[in-house]
């Protein structure tokens, strides 16, 4: 056996996804982080920095291409593996077993994963694109030039509910595909202890409900004028 | 519980060979006692068949108690029917009603090509099981039992992932048609042990290839194919084989 074949086996793409899977879990932990700055009621100020700090130091410039890169391996993957995961079955069943025994967006990780590469392309070219191609007006702060990527965040959301809803959308899609996603990792990297999984179980619906619940309010925040 | 007689219609998947395409045929089925079982019914509705000149249903069954794994026929959604850790030769009708109609088809999968109706060729899992699924001993005369000193909770495991009994429901109602909840029974039952230990790294590797070469799909970890298993044998045993598999393939050279 090769080593490379390991992971091009069906274990071994899993153990992609997995991989994967948890480091964009890592990434959303920073990323609401860094986000709930807009809530310090200081004009953005804070939070200004903060993404300066991520968008100026070489430590995040380096950890943005692995995120460009996990994002894409794991959207291949994911993509190669329903497409092949459902022509495993030519012909199907004339009566569906539905949700017993199974729940409905487990079996779904493909179309929600889809929704969430669809919101990924509005959302990189509402932030990511001016940021850091096209440019941003200047703010200063304490004397110091800063991109004022929260003004932007106030023109993107202020006056639009649709872009505000459609955000709302992905937060919720995101949901769904932690709640699966987040046990599934666990399992497929090899957690055996009952006990492990139900507090891996726990962990991940909470983890699930905090992260998407924080992130949708961040446009509505916006939208209702309960940050300026 | 009450006797009760019962009178049923049948849809019941009709397939020549492997290369003619099937279709449904609907069977009324009168009479039928609520302490037959599931497969007394067909026994019924095979015997009206020859009476009449057609052609019975074929399918799957020998010791019809539950132990051999061939009764594969997925009932109204459900691949051994409604009850759970049960298998088709063990469903009863008393699970039914008066004017119930039943839908009977074969396990779907192209790893799983249709025979005749509902007989479907399983041989696929026999060459996994010829991939690794044993252990390698010199012959001779048998070891004293009580030589090998076995861990309680591994000798749990190991007996509760042996109950697996190749019955292939899980591929059926998986969404993926993964054979993953067979293979990690097969691979847990003997790694967990002494006696298996040894050939554990070779046979994680050479089953799973094989399991990837029939053409089996990837595991998502829904959990269908736990729910439908007649034996019960929990899916905890495909994180074992995730992790056997992985630590394998990164030590062994
Ligand atoms: C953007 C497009 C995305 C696509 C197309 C996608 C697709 C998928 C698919 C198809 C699966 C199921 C694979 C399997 O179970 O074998 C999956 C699993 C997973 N995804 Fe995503 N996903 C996307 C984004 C994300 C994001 C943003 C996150 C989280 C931050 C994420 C986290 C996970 C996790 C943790 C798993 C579980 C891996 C496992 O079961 O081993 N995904 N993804
Ligand atoms: S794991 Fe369960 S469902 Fe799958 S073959 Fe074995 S007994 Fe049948
Ligand atoms: S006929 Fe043997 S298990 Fe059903």
């Amino acid at each position: 056996m090769k080593w490379s074949e390991i992971f091009t086996s069906s274990v071994g793409k899993k153990w992609v996804m997995g991989l994967t899977g948890i480091f964009l879990v890592l990434f959303l932990i920073v990323h609401v982080g860094l986000n709930a700055c807009i809530w310090a009621m200081d004009n953005g100020e804070m939070f200004n920095r903060a993404a300066h700090f991520m968008g100026s130091n070489a430590v995040p410039r380096i950890l943005e291409v692995g995120l460009f890169a996990g994002f894409l391996l794991h959207m291949i993957q994911g993509w190669m593996l329903e497409w092949q995961n459902r022509s495993k079955r030519k012909q199907g069943y004339a009566v569906s077993m539905g949700n017993q025994g199974s729940k409905w967006y487990s079996r779904s990780m493909g179309i929600l994963g889809t929704l969430l590469f669809l919101f990924l392309v509005m959302h990189i070219n509402h932030f990511w694109v001016p940021s850091r191609i096209t440019g941003l007006d200047a703010v200063t702060i304490d004397g110091k030039q800063y991109h004022d990527l929260y003004r932007e965040m106030l023109t993107v959301f202020q006056n639009n509910p649709l872009v505000v809803g459609l955000y709302t959308l992905g937060c919720i899609s995101l949901f769904w595909h932690l709640l699966h996603g987040f046990q599934s990792a666990f399992r497929t990297l090899g957690v055996t202890n009952p006990r492990y999984l139900a507090f891996i179980e726990n962990t991940g619906l909470v983890f699930s409900l905090v992260v998407c619940t924080a992130f949708a309010l961040m446009p509505i925040s916006m939208y209702m004028g309960w940050v300026k | 519980m009450e006797h009760y007689t019962m009178n049923l219609t049948l849809k019941i998947w009709r397939q020549q060979n492997t290369q003619t395409p099937g279709r449904f045929e609907t069977y009324p089925v009168k009479n039928i006692s609520s302490e037959m079982s599931f497969l007394e019914m067909i026994d019924v509705l095979n015997e009206q068949l020859i009476k009449e000149g057609k052609d019975p249903v074929a399918f799957d069954h020998d010791c019809r108690e539950g132990i051999c794994g061939m009764c594969s026929m997925y009932i109204n959604g459900r691949p051994h029917g409604p009850w759970q850790k049960n298998t088709t030769c063990q469903l009863h009708m008393r699970a039914y009603q008066d004017g119930d109609t039943i839908t009977v088809e074969p396990w779907r999968a192209n790893a799983f090509p249709v025979i005749k109706d509902l007989m479907v060729d399983r041989s696929a899992f026999d060459r996994i099981i010829q991939a690794g699924g044993y252990i390698s001993v010199n012959t001779g005369s048998a070891v004293d039992a009580n030589a090998i000193a076995v861990e309680k909770d591994h000798a749990d495991a190991a007996f509760a992932a042996a109950a697996c009994i190749g019955c292939g429901a899980c591929v059926a109602a998986c969404k993926n048609s993964s054979a993953m909840l067979f293979v990690s029974a097969k691979v847990s039952h003997l790694a967990l042990l002494p006696q298996g230990s040894p050939e554990r790294k070779t046979r994680s590797m050479n089953m799973v290839a094989q399991m990837d070469k029939e053409g089996f799909g990837a595991c998502t970890n829904t959990g269908a194919c736990e729910a439908v298993c007649p034996k019960g044998i929990s899916i905890e045993n495909i994180a074992r084989l995730n992790r056997e598999y992985m630590m394998t393939g990164l030590s062994d050279d």
